[in-house]
C-alpha cells in the first residue's frame, strides 16, 4: 500500500459521508430482522419463504441477523469510522482551545460579527475597572494584557469544554459497544473460551428443589453457579378480575450446604448474587398439592403432597381426606373441593382457596388446614461483567448530547486604548452555537457599557 | 366528574382550536388565533387534571398507578406533550401559524384515542412485568420526544407548503422560512435527547425485569431505526449544511419512523413489547 493509498484510506474511514452511508445502511439493514422471525427452526423459513429464499436466509444468517458475519462488520465499520473521525479532529479542537486568546488585535476583532465600538470620556485605567465590574456582573471572569502599544484586551470565555460533547457521545458509543462486547456470552465462548465469564441461563426449579448450575440458551449446556440456590416456595396472586398481580418466589442461597441468604425474586425485583442475577420469568403448574393440617386442642401436625382424587390417611390426627373436585385457569388452580371424615357423623365437603388457612370443625376437634398447589419457577440467569460499561456509556451519552447541544462555547473581547483624555472601546463576542441568544447577551452589555 | 368526560372535553377544545388555527391561517386574521391559543391553553388545563384523575381512579382497581400503560393512555400522553410542547413554542418564539399543523395532531390522536373500537380505554391493574418505577421514567422521556418529533414533522410540512406556496401568494401569518427551518432544528435537538433517554431508561428497565438490556426486540431495533435516522439528519446539518427542503422532508420521513416505532410494532409485529397494543 503506498502512503498515497493509506492517507486516501484514512481519509474515507474518517469523513461524515461514511458515518451518513453507514447509518443509513445500519437502519434500512436494521429493519429486515423485524420482519423475518428470527432464531426459529429452519423448516419455518423454507415452508414461509420457499426453499431458495430459505437458502438464502441461512447463507447470510437472516435468522440471526443482529448477530450474523456482516452487520457485526457493519456496526465494528461503524465504530472504526467513529474512532478515526474522532482521532482526526480532536487535535484541531485541541490547539483551538489551547489557542492564545489574549494574543488577539483589534484588526481581528473589527472582523467579529458581534462588535461595538465606542468613545468613552473615562481614562484607560478607569474604564478598565467599569469593564471588569460589568464582565463579573454578568458572571464572566475577565483576564487582561496590556500589549506593547499600550493598549489592553480583555478576555473572558464560557464553557469552552462543551466544544467535547459531540466527541463525549462518540466516546460513549464506543463505550457501550465495548461493554456489548464484554458481556456478550458469544464473546465468552468463542475468543475466551470461558463460557462462565458471561452467559445468558435458565433454570426450571420445582418448589424444594436445588440446583447448582443453570442451562445456557440456546447452546443448553450446563454452567455450574457455584453455589446452590433453592426454591422455597412460588406463589401467584390475583387482582380480582382475574389478571396476574404478583409472581414470587421465595429462594434461599447455599454455599457449602449452609443457608446464607433467604429472598424473594419477583418480576422486576431480580436476586443479585455474587455477579449473577436471576430474574422470575416463568412458572409451571403440577397437579399436585400440599397441605398442611393441625389438630386442635392435641397440637399434633401433618405436611402431605398428594394428587387431587386420591384418599390420604393421617394417623395420628385420626382422618381421611382428599381433593375431590377442583377450579382451575388453564393450569393454575384457583380453589379445591375437599373432602374429610374422621370417622364420627357426615364428612365435611367444601371450597378452599389455595393459601388460605381454613378451620374445620369436627367431633373429634378442630382441623387448620391449608393447602398450596404445587409449582416449579422459572428463573432466567445472567452473568454480563460487561453492563456497568454500557451504563457508564448511557450516562456519558446524554451528559454530551446536552453538551453538544445546549451549551455553547462562548467568548468576549474588550480592546481598550488611550484616545486624548479618554479611551477608545471595542467590545466584540463570537460563539459556536445558539448565536441568536448570544447575540442578545452581547447586546443587552453592550449597552450597559454605552450607559456611562 | 370521571376523567374520560375530561379527556372528551379536552379532545373538543383541540378540535375547536384547531379551527380557529386554520380559520386564522385561512383568513389571515390574528384574531382567530388568540381564540385558538387560550382554547390550547384551556385543553391542555383540562388534560392535566384529567390524567391525574385517572391516576386517581386507578386506585380502585389494584394499588393505584400511573395512567401510562396502555394503548390508550400512551396516545391521551402523546396528544398532552405535544400540546403542552406546542404552547411552550408559541410562548417563546411567538409563532401562532404553527398551531393549524400541530393543533390537528393533538385533536387527531385524542380522536382515535377515543373512538377506535381497537382501542380499549378501560382502567386495568398492573401486571407484574409493569410493576416497576422506570415505567414512569421509560413512557415520559420517550413521549416527550414523541411530541417534539410530532413537532418537528409538522414544522417540515409546514416549510415545504410556504415553500411551494411561496411563488403564488405570499402568506403573512406563517413564520419565514428561514426561521421556520432554524426552529425544526431545535426541534429535532431537544427530541433527540429525549429520544435517547427514552431508549437508555427502556433498556436499563429490560435489564431490571428480563435480564437484558438489548435484544433486538422489534420494539427496540424500530427505536434505534429511528434514532439512527434523525442522527443521521443532525450530522447532514452539522456537518454537511444540510438545511431547508431536505432537513423538512428529513423530519417527516423520521416522524413516519417514530409511528412506526409506536404503532406499527405493535399493530404488524410481534415482540415481548406487547403492553401497548390494546
Amino acid at each position: 500500500m503506498t502512503a498515497k493509498q493509506k492517507n486516501s484510506l484514512i481519509e474515507l474511514l474518517a469523513s461524515v459521508q461514511l458515518a451518513l452511508f453507514l447509518l443509513f445502511l445500519l437502519s434500512t439493514t436494521a429493519i429486515i430482522g423485524t420482519l423475518i422471525p428470527q432464531h426459529a427452526q429452519p423448516a419455518l423459513y423454507s415452508q414461509q419463504y420457499g426453499p431458495a429464499a430459505a437458502r438464502f436466509i441461512q447463507l447470510l444468517d437472516i435468522d440471526d441477523m443482529y448477530n450474523s458475519w456482516w452487520f457485526l462488520s457493519l456496526l465494528t465499520l461503524f465504530a472504526i469510522n467513529l474512532i478515526v473521525c474522532s482521532a482526526d479532529r480532536l487535535p484541531r479542537l485541541i490547539r483551538l482551545l489551547k489557542r492564545d486568546n489574549l494574543a488577539t488585535t483589534r484588526e481581528q476583532l473589527e472582523r467579529f460579527s458581534l462588535q461595538r465600538a465606542m468613545d468613552s470620556p473615562l481614562p484607560c485605567d478607569e474604564q478598565l475597572g467599569h469593564l471588569q465590574s460589568i464582565f463579573k456582573e454578568h458572571g464572566w471572569k475577565a483576564q487582561e494584557r496590556r500589549t506593547e502599544s499600550g493598549a489592553v484586551l480583555l478576555f473572558a470565555q464560557k464553557a469552552p469544554w462543551s466544544r467535547f460533547g459531540v466527541y463525549l457521545v462518540h466516546a460513549s458509543i464506543l463505550i457501550i459497544l465495548v461493554g456489548a462486547v464484554v458481556g456478550s456470552p458469544a464473546f465468552a465462548r468463542k475468543v475466551l473460551k470461558n463460557s462462565d465469564f458471561a452467559y445468558k441461563g435458565f433454570v426450571m426449579l420445582p418448589e424444594r428443589a436445588f440446583t447448582d448450575h443453570v442451562v445456557a440458551i440456546r447452546q443448553n449446556q450446563p454452567i455450574n453457579l457455584g453455589f446452590m440456590l433453592r426454591c422455597d416456595q412460588f406463589h401467584i396472586e390475583f387482582y380480582d378480575n382475574g389478571m396476574p398481580k404478583t409472581y414470587r418466589s421465595q429462594v434461599t442461597v447455599l454455599e457449602q450446604g449452609q443457608e446464607v441468604l433467604r429472598t424473594e425474586i419477583e418480576v422486576n425485583k431480580p436476586l443479585r448474587y455474587k455477579g449473577v442475577t436471576f430474574y422470575q420469568s416463568s412458572y409451571q403448574p403440577y397437579q399436585n398439592y400440599e397441605i398442611q393440617l393441625k389438630k386442635q386442642p392435641d397440637g399434633v401436625t401433618s405436611t402431605q403432597i398428594i394428587p387431587p382424587a386420591q384418599e390420604t390417611h393421617w394417623e395420628a390426627g385420626g382422618i381421611s381426606y382428599g381433593i375431590i373436585n377442583r377450579e382451575r385457569q388453564g393450569e393454575v388452580t384457583r380453589r379445591v373441593k375437599l373432602w374429610l371424615h374422621d370417622g364420627e357423623g357426615e364428612a365435611s365437603q367444601l371450597w378452599v382457596e389455595m393459601g388460605k388457612e381454613v378451620v374445620i370443625e369436627r367431633p373429634s376437634g378442630q382441623y387448620l388446614l391449608n393447602i398450596k398447589q404445587m409449582y416449579a419457577t422459572g428463573l432466567q440467569a445472567a452473568k454480563d461483567p460487561g453492563v456497568w460499561l454500557v451504563y457508564l456509556g448511557c450516562l456519558l451519552m446524554l451528559t454530551g448530547l446536552y453538551a453538544a447541544f445546549f451549551l455553547s462555547h462562548r467568548k468576549l473581547f474588550a480592546h481598550v486604548q488611550e484616545n486624548g483624555p479618554g479611551c477608545r472601546l471595542l467590545f466584540a463576542g463570537t460563539a459556536n452555537k445558539n448565536k441568536v441568544q448570544f447575540g442578545h447577551v452581547f447586546t443587552r452589555m453592550a449597552d450597559k457599557l454605552q450607559q456611562r | 366528574m370521571d376523567s374520560s368526560l375530561l379527556f372528551g372535553f379536552s379532545m373538543i377544545a383541540y378540535i375547536l382550536a384547531s379551527a380557529m388555527y386554520l380559520a386564522g391561517l385561512l383568513f389571515k386574521a390574528p384574531r382567530f388565533n388568540l381564540a385558538g391559543t387560550c382554547l390550547t391553553i384551556g385543553g391542555v388545563a383540562m388534560h392535566s387534571l384529567a390524567t391525574l384523575l385517572r391516576w386517581q381512579e386507578t386506585h380502585q382497581v389494584g394499588s393505584g398507578h400511573a395512567p401510562l400503560t396502555n394503548m390508550y393512555e400512551s396516545l391521551v400522553f402523546f396528544a398532552l406533550c405535544t400540546a403542552l410542547l406546542y404552547l411552550f413554542l408559541e410562548y417563546r418564539y411567538k409563532m401562532r401559524g404553527l398551531g393549524a399543523f400541530i393543533l390537528p395532531i393533538a385533536a387527531l390522536i385524542m380522536a382515535y384515542a377515543s373512538f377506535s373500537p381497537r382501542i380499549d380505554d378501560s382502567i386495568k391493574p398492573l401486571i407484574p412485568a409493569l410493576q416497576s418505577n422506570w415505567l414512569i421514567a421509560h413512557v415520559v422521556t420517550c413521549f416527550i420526544g414523541y411530541g417534539a418529533f410530532a413537532i418537528a414533522g409538522a414544522l417540515g410540512l409546514m416549510y415545504l407548503l410556504k415553500k411551494r406556496g411561496a411563488q403564488q401568494r405570499e402568506n403573512g401569518l406563517l413564520p419565514s422560512l428561514a426561521s421556520i427551518d432554524e426552529l425544526t432544528y431545535k426541534t429535532l435537538i431537544f427530541g433527540f435527547l429525549w429520544l435517547s433517554a427514552g431508549i437508555i431508561t427502556g433498556a436499563i428497565w429490560a435489564n431490571e425485569a428480563w435480564g437484558t438490556y438489548w435484544s433486538w426486540d422489534p420494539k427496540e431495533t424500530w427505536s434505534i431505526i429511528t434514532w439512527f435516522l434523525y442522527a443521521l439528519t443532525l450530522h447532514a446539518r452539522f456537518t454537511r449544511g444540510w438545511s431547508g427542503t431536505r432537513i423538512a422532508w428529513l423530519s417527516i420521513v423520521g416522524f413516519v419512523a417514530v409511528l412506526f416505532t409506536y404503532f406499527g410494532v405493535n399493530f404488524f409485529l410481534s415482540g415481548l413489547h406487547s403492553y401497548g397494543a390494546s
